[in-house]
């Protein structure tokens, strides 16, 4: 099984949301609606501030429990890895995936009624190119690779940086990364 | 102290915060579970021989199965999004997803109910009784159905359990929502349902003794979800952070009031006094308004276990916007 994963600089991402217009032009993402999105993270107290800039997206977990809870199989898997697809044709619209997803990010309603997300442009992906959202970064934040592959540039960065997942607590096993 | 700014995200039924069911499912899981104590009461009411004390229960009642199912199915499929692949659920079978075990469910309990009612139709319904009468092969189905009585009702009860309490462990089952992710929703669910049906058929019934009867198992029902409830409440108060703070929405949060005031209030501790007075034998004018209650309180428990489980959350963009900081500023 290939594990794909996300692997995103906090240092470097200056929160400039070209990923997410990247995305929406890539995919032909609904007006209203994204895939991902910026999240700006200022913590402590005046004038001690931390600001970190997120790039948020679906996690693709290693235990997603948005698969585990369809009743349809309308939400599989891709070719043996862990990227997380929605087939329209099986999904009922009965939003079961949405309430599975702890993160509340995997997906949004597609206006034509079934559920929609994250693909990590696995039509592209396919082709060996890097999701729309990696290649379009202009500060070279966001990496793309298989971590089951300790050569590539995402196993070799989580090797060398310090870094974390959101809500690891959750047992879902995210597949995004973010250097700290 | 963190302060979040997202940008390009407002999804519908997402953000604020997660909305995607609302009255449809909440009427389906109050109706699903209704369907349930119905086929329960019906079959244990057979295998009791209760024909004379309880007629209404024993002959009458299992009619009512599909007719209330069938209305909750309506709503349920109201919800669908994508209505017209609703044949989806039966294309495929999903073992580790309890909705999927629910929609088969759903497809065993028509048979069963439809037998369950064949085999009381002589006796509950005679008018109707007339039609199938007519042909010798009707004649043989009903003959068959009352010959083999007790074996339907045996089958009746796990079908009915399995309905009941589908429900609760299908929400118990999403890990992503802190205010379900418990093992008590199943049988506390399934204790509801059973309680609606005895509040229906105490209703319903036209014999004194029959009511009486269903209204002290309805109250034996009452005190048992109570109990549930209060292990409910243990059991999240005790649990992690994202349990403990999903409680706060009934714990002086939005939706205290709904919880406590209509639902633990109006829907079962009135209910269970008007109850406790009237087999003691206290004259009330208002009898039927304790199994209106309990009818009421069945369906919100649903309600309010549905709002408060889809917003609790373990992912929160909270405050984007302070106005007292901009305050802070004029001055």
């Amino acid at each position: 099984m290939t594990r794909f994963a996300m692997v995103i600089d906090t240092r470097t991402c200056i929160g400039c949301g070209d990923c997410v217009v990247a995305c929406k032009t890539e995919n032909k993402v609904p007006a209203g609606l994204n895939r991902d999105w910026i999240v700006e993270a200022t913590s402590g107290t005046y004038p001690n501030l931390k600001t970190e800039f997120r790039s948020e997206r679906c996690n693709h977990c290693s235990n997603p429990t948005c698969v585990t809870l369809c009743p349809t199989g309308a939400s599989h898997l891709w070719q043996d890895s862990n990227i997380v697809l929605v087939d329209a044709d099986k999904c009922t619209g009965c939003k079961a995936c949405i309430a599975a997803c702890p993160y509340d990010a995997r997906l949004v309603m597609h206006p034509d009624g079934y559920v929609d997300k994250c693909t990590f442009c696995h039509h592209r992906v396919e082709k060996g190119l890097d999701p729309a959202c990696v290649s379009s970064c202009p500060t070279r934040c966001m990496h793309f690779g298989d971590l089951d592959d300790p050569g590539s540039e995402v196993s070799r960065l989580l090797a060398t940086r310090s870094w974390k997942v959101l809500s690891p607590e959750t047992g879902n096993e995210p597949n995004v990364y973010y250097l700290t | 102290m963190e302060e979040l700014l997202v940008t390009a995200r407002s999804n519908a039924l997402i953000d604020p915060g997660l909305h995607i069911w609302t009255w449809e499912v909440a009427m389906y899981l109050f109706l699903g579970g209704m369907t349930a104590g119905i086929m329960v009461f019906a079959a244990a009411m057979t295998l009791l021989n209760k024909d004379e004390e309880a007629p209404l229960a024993t002959t009458q009642l299992a009619l009512l199965g599909p007719v209330v199912l069938s209305l909750g199915m309506t709503t349920l499929f109201l919800d669908l999004e994508h209505k017209l692949f609703v044949y989806r659920f039966y294309t495929a079978f999903m073992p580790l997803s309890p909705m999927s075990w629910g929609s088969w469910v759903l497809v065993f309990i028509y048979p069963v109910s439809l037998l369950q009612i064949l085999s009381t139709l002589r006796n509950g319904y005679p008018r109707l009784a007339v039609y199938p009468d007519r042909s010798a092969l009707g004649r043989r189905v009903l003959d068959w159905c009352e010959s083999n009585r007790r074996s339907i009702a045996m089958a009746a009860i796990p079908f009915g359990v399995a309905l009941g309490i589908y429900t609760g462990i299908l929400l118990s089952a999403f890990s992503a929502r802190p205010f379900w992710n418990t093992g008590i929703l199943g049988p506390l669910f399934l204790v509801s349902g059973l309680s609606t049906a005895a509040a229906l058929v105490a209703l319903a019934a036209r014999r004194h003794g029959e009511r009486l009867m269903f209204t002290r198992i309805d109250l034996v029902l009452i005190l048992v979800e109570l109990a549930l409830v209060a292990l409910f409440l243990i059991n999240l108060s005790t649990g992690s952070g994202v349990q403990i703070e999903a409680l706060e929405s009934i714990m002086g949060g939005p939706y205290t009031l709904l919880f406590w005031g209509l639902f633990i209030g109006a829907g079962l501790l009135v209910p269970l006094l008007l109850e406790v007075l009237e087999l003691r034998g206290v004259s009330m004018k208002v009898v039927l308004l304790a199994p209106v209650l309990v009818l009421l309180g069945g369906y919100l428990l649903r309600q309010v276990m549905l709002d408060v489980g889809q917003e609790s959350t373990w992912t929160q963009y909270p405050s984007q916007y302070n106005a007292e900081l901009l305050d802070r500023l004029h001055r």
